[in-house]
């Protein structure tokens, strides 16, 4: 119970706030957050067939990051046009083909116990993205401060753009179960940037953003467990008031 | 096989007929030059004669065709015009310098940073702020330290003096000078300063809006140089007084 209903969704959330601070960092916010959109006809579509949401989700996040990696390169128009009019198609897909309560559910989550392949998945999963951010964080932020010296450091920049995107993609395919596809999103951003605030190297950074997250969801799946509801909008709901509260310290303190 | 004392060293870099267009429209047309190791280019021309986009091309970040031939074991270190680089973000000059280091993977020769800071004149709590929040003129001299962590042979340097006061100008310009000589470097430089370009380029390659000039800074006769940069008179003015 205290493994499946606490600590595998705070281990979770501590890989999404160091996902969320490279997506933070390279301005890819609001592509992030529809990206997270276009689990939603993958859901629909795996209930259709019978086969478990997940493997449904997966296989569209898959894709929708591919998508985001080849625009970038491929387009001259805006790519959070492109991705903001895509991903809400996607949504609206998703929403046809998916029934009303495992829409609800596919959204913003659900508390249930979890089986163990999907715990195993979870676990493993989550080890490989901390591990990529932790391996790769040196390339990342070259990456982000300058592509072209970033090349000539010998980093395929282009590769590690993709790489990094399917990580975001699978850390969204993680919150399925517990926040939701459209909660998921806000857990990757919200720490980060609530960290960000706070923070004038990489290392606190990264550190603060997974603590954050890790913290968020803990206290609201206790507050959860006790009220009796689902712990997704409690967890979002607990991380966006931390961030807030540092917002109107931040500007109490320029005021004064 | 005994090399022939007489026979010139391979160029270190070879470009043939390079051209870059972006939406059909060119920007640079059949550029064409040589480079011995050791030499020092000054391009210069007018703001939009592509002198960035050449760089970039030279670094394979931009579609071209034509041939751009570095000599094998080449290592390229690159100082970009200007970053946009946000204030508030929370990644601190040793973090920068750090990642330089820790994606080398020749690790032979591992330069120290504390000495490379010294070396462009920054010091150690600059490199400890956030690099949106130092000044122009320390990125700058962080992008030319990033630079030589990397063991350069080669060195680009986009307009590496923008921002930096005049003494700071001046050292940067003599400790690449002093670098070059102690190490061999071939320097390629994008400069608006001519006194520079006389004082150290061995080679100038012009970009303007007719055919590219390549050749020693002798080719910059104030004829080729009004034409050049047309409305430009202070700098054919300036040109005369050295």
């Amino acid at each position: 119970m205290l493994i499946d209903a606490i600590l595998l969704p705070a281990a979770m959330a501590a890989a999404a706030g160091l996902v969320g601070c490279f997506a933070l960092m390279r301005r890819m916010v609001l592509a992030g957050d529809a990206l997270s959109h276009v689990a939603l006809p993958g859901i629909g579509i795996a209930l259709a067939l019978g086969i478990h949401p997940l493997f449904g989700a997966l296989t569209m996040l898959f894709f929708g990051a591919l998508l985001v990696w080849t625009l970038e390169d491929r387009t001259r128009i805006a790519t959070e046009t492109i991705v903001g009019v895509i991903f809400s198609a996607a949504l609206a897909i998703g929403s046809m083909i998916t029934s009303g309560e495992d829409l609800i559910d596919a959204l913003v989550g659900h508390a249930d116990a979890v089986p163990w392949p999907e715990a195993v998945f979870g676990l493993a999963a989550t080890a490989l993205i901390v591990w990529f951010i932790v391996r790769r964080r040196h390339e990342l932020v070259l990456a982000l401060v300058s592509r072209d010296i970033a090349r000539t450091a010998g980093i395929n920049v282009r590769r590690l753009d993709l790489i990094y995107l399917e990580m975001f993609a699978l850390t969204v395919a993680l919150g399925l179960r517990y926040l939701g596809i459209l909660l998921m999103g806000s857990l990757i951003i919200i720490p980060a940037a609530t960290a960000k605030r706070f923070s004038k190297d990489l290392t606190t950074m990264l550190v603060l953003a997974a603590a954050l997250g890790a913290g968020a969801t803990i206290l609201g799946s206790i507050v959860a467990l006790w009220l009796h509801r689902d712990p997704g909008p409690i967890i979002v709901a607990i991380a966006a008031a931390g961030f807030l509260s540092t917002t109107f310290r931040g500007a109490a303190g320029s005021g004064a | 096989m005994p090399s022939t004392p007489d026979a010139p060293a391979p160029p270190i870099l070879d470009v043939r007929e390079l051209s870059v267009a972006f939406d059909a429209a060119p920007v640079l047309d059949q550029i064409t030059f040589s480079l011995p190791a050791g030499a020092s280019l000054a391009v210069i021309g007018p703001n939009g004669a592509g002198k960035t986009v050449l760089f970039r091309a030279l670094l394979g970040a931009v579609p071209h065709t034509g041939t751009v031939h570095w000599a094998p074991g080449v290592r390229i270190g690159y100082v970009p015009q200007k970053l946009d680089i946000e204030r508030d973000i929370p990644i601190t000059g040793r973090d920068f310098l750090t990642a330089r280091l820790a994606v080398e993977r020749d690790a032979t020769e591992r330069p120290d940073i504390a000495a490379v800071l010294r070396l462009v004149g920054l010091s150690e709590d600059t490199s400890r702020k956030p690099i949106g929040t130092i000044s122009g003129g320390q990125f700058q001299r962080l992008l030319v330290a990033f630079a030589l962590l990397g063991n350069p042979t080669v060195l680009l340097l986009d307009e590496p003096t923008a921002g930096i006061d005049q003494p700071g100008e001046e050292r940067l310009n003599a400790m690449l000078h002093r670098l070059q000589q102690e190490r061999g470097l071939t320097i390629l430089l994008i400069s608006h300063e001519l006194t520079i370009v006389h004082a150290y380029a061995t080679h100038v390659l012009c970009l303007g809006s007719g055919p590219a000039f390549f050749g020693p800074p002798s080719i910059l006769t104030p004829d080729l140089l009004a034409n050049l940069y047309r409305e430009h008179v202070s700098v054919h003015a300036h040109t005369h007084a050295h």
